[in-house]
């Protein structure tokens, strides 16, 4: 932010590089490999509803897109207790071409939202993992920093840190991985975890 | 980007220029009038003497201003183990707006109030009143904090500090020529021919610049107010959530005993600048806008918002 914008009390929101989401298919495969964890065929978004019809209207036709498609996803909305609204898509867990697929409809989703001006108002995307012996992971991807981090919920209110660090290495060399550890946004209660 | 819906303010960014302007020149205007006035005696010095000091005075109260302010609202800082609901919330606003984490406090008073503070957003804190937690609800705090966010991630105590330092510098001035502690300008007075004594000049001068430094100051501390509830109306996408919050806090502050306001009053008394007080949320204040023109203002954004796509 440059000395003219806080003159002016203005800040300019940052551009999320939406591609990224792209390399979650190979990271999958990774995981799967080296951690044993397994993508459920889930994905989520997370964003904030601005009021009014516009938003309601962009929000209907992103929906209309996702379940106009041949092979159309289970898709649902719900909302969580901070006011944020999940758009959950659910796909055939399992072989690499659903991953992919499912890769393509969030990123349909962001572009959606972001193309109507609603960009500021996306705040990540969830993509939940989870192995036999039941621990779960999400691989978040933080639009407002274009990275990625994991997060391993065990129980209310505690994360599996151990896990997490272990996912961020094995996943290093093929996602842009969110350096700061106080950028791991706790997302108690997200939809798939 | 097919099409942005956060186009500029031109109206707000036009005044928030000439206020800015404005209140540069008159600290220029100080520092030459001093020079002019004492200069034949003690040397143009004295004048940029004056300014320097005026600037070290605010840089002293910008650099301690977190610790200031926390003190003087009695608020201490909570951990997210403390208080995990508005933790929460803070993350999730500042993962929005893609700022560090501020600190977070909480001062126990029954007056609805919430300030942020600090020298810089890496060192700043966000500090909200137990009054204005059981106050609202969850949605209109969120206002409320994505409010207070916008004024650290617009570097609002710094923008205030600096703007103030014309104003500090005529305030110590005018002290100064009051307890005569800048007599040894009256040794000079009496060799003028029959004029007016220096020190009741440079008195007159520092009055001035004071006076319109001080509406200038209000002035500018209203558009950042307008300022704020615009990115962080913007921020939450929710305008009629700030909106309620804001009229549900002038009608608290309206309600609380006088004598809590009393004490409150005298807290911020403290802080010569109004670089702390200009940034918190109370709106009967001068340092704020009305509440009509801050509602105004988040209808429009409601409107823009809520206009239909294609």
């Amino acid at each position: 932010m440059g000395f003219w914008d806080t003159l002016t009390g203005r800040s300019r929101p940052k551009r999320a590089n939406l591609d990224a989401l792209f390399l979650v298919p190979s990271a999958a495969i990774t995981l799967q490999t080296a951690v044993g964890l397994m993508p459920t065929g889930a994905g989520s978004v997370c964003y904030r509803a601005a009021t009014g019809a516009g938003f309601h209207q962009t929000q209907d036709e992103v929906l209309a897109l996702l379940e106009a498609s041949a092979d159309a996803p289970v898709v649902q909305t719900s909302s969580d207790e901070f006011g944020f609204t999940w758009l959950q898509v659910h796909r055939d867990p399992g072989d690499l071409e659903g991953m992919g697929e499912l890769c393509t409809d969030l990123h349909a989703v962001n572009t959606t939202l972001e193309a109507a001006g609603y960009g500021p108002g996306l705040l990540c995307s969830l993509i939940p993992f989870v192995d036999p012996t039941g621990r779960k992971v999400g691989l978040v991807y933080l639009y407002k920093k274009g990275t990625f981090y994991p997060f391993a919920p065990v129980g209310p209110q505690r994360r599996d840190n151990l896990l997490e660090l272990q996912v961020r290495d094995t996943l290093g060399a093929e996602l842009p991985i969110e350096p700061e550890l106080s950028s791991w946004l706790a997302l108690w209660g997200a939809p798939g975890l | 980007m097919a099409r942005s819906r956060f186009v500029g303010d031109t109206g707000l960014t036009v005044r928030m220029t000439t206020v800015m302007f404005l209140l540069g020149a008159l600290f220029v205007a100080l520092v030459v009038g001093i020079a002019l006035v004492v200069g034949a005696g003690f040397g143009y010095g004295l004048g940029l003497l004056v300014g320097l000091g005026g600037i070290a005075v605010a840089f002293y109260q910008w650099a301690n201003s977190d610790k200031v302010a926390m003190r003087a609202m009695r608020a201490r800082e909570v951990t997210p183990a403390e208080a995990p609901e508005l933790h929460g919330m803070i993350d999730r606003l500042c993962a929005l707006a893609d700022m560090p984490k501020p600190r977070v406090g909480v001062a126990d008073t029954p007056v609805p109030n919430a300030f942020a503070t600090g020298r810089s957003p890496e060192r700043a804190v966000v500090c909200v009143t137990t009054g204005i937690l059981g106050m609202l609800t969850a949605e209109e705090l969120e206002g409320v904090l994505a409010h207070e966010l916008s004024h650290v991630a617009h570097r609002d105590v710094l923008v205030m500090t600096v703007a103030s330092s014309a104003g500090i510098a005529a305030g110590m001035l005018t002290q100064g020529s009051q307890y005569g502690a800048l007599g040894f300008f009256g040794g000079r007075g009496r060799d003028n021919n029959g004029g007016l004594p220096v020190w009741l000049l440079v008195l007159l001068v520092s009055l001035a610049v004071y006076a319109v430094s001080f509406v200038l100051l209000r002035l500018l501390s209203r558009y950042r107010e307008l300022a704020a509830d615009r990115a962080g109306a913007y921020l939450t996408m929710r305008p009629d959530a700030l909106a309620s919050a804001l009229q549900k806090i002038t009608g608290g502050i309206n309600q609380i005993p006088q004598r809590d306001l009393r004490q409150v009053g005298a807290a911020s008394a403290l802080c010569i600048a109004p670089a702390i007080s200009g940034v918190s949320l109370r709106t009967l204040t001068s340092t704020h806008p009305s509440l009509e023109q801050r509602l105004e203002q988040l209808a429009r954004i409601q409107a823009e918002l809520s206009r239909p796509t294609g």
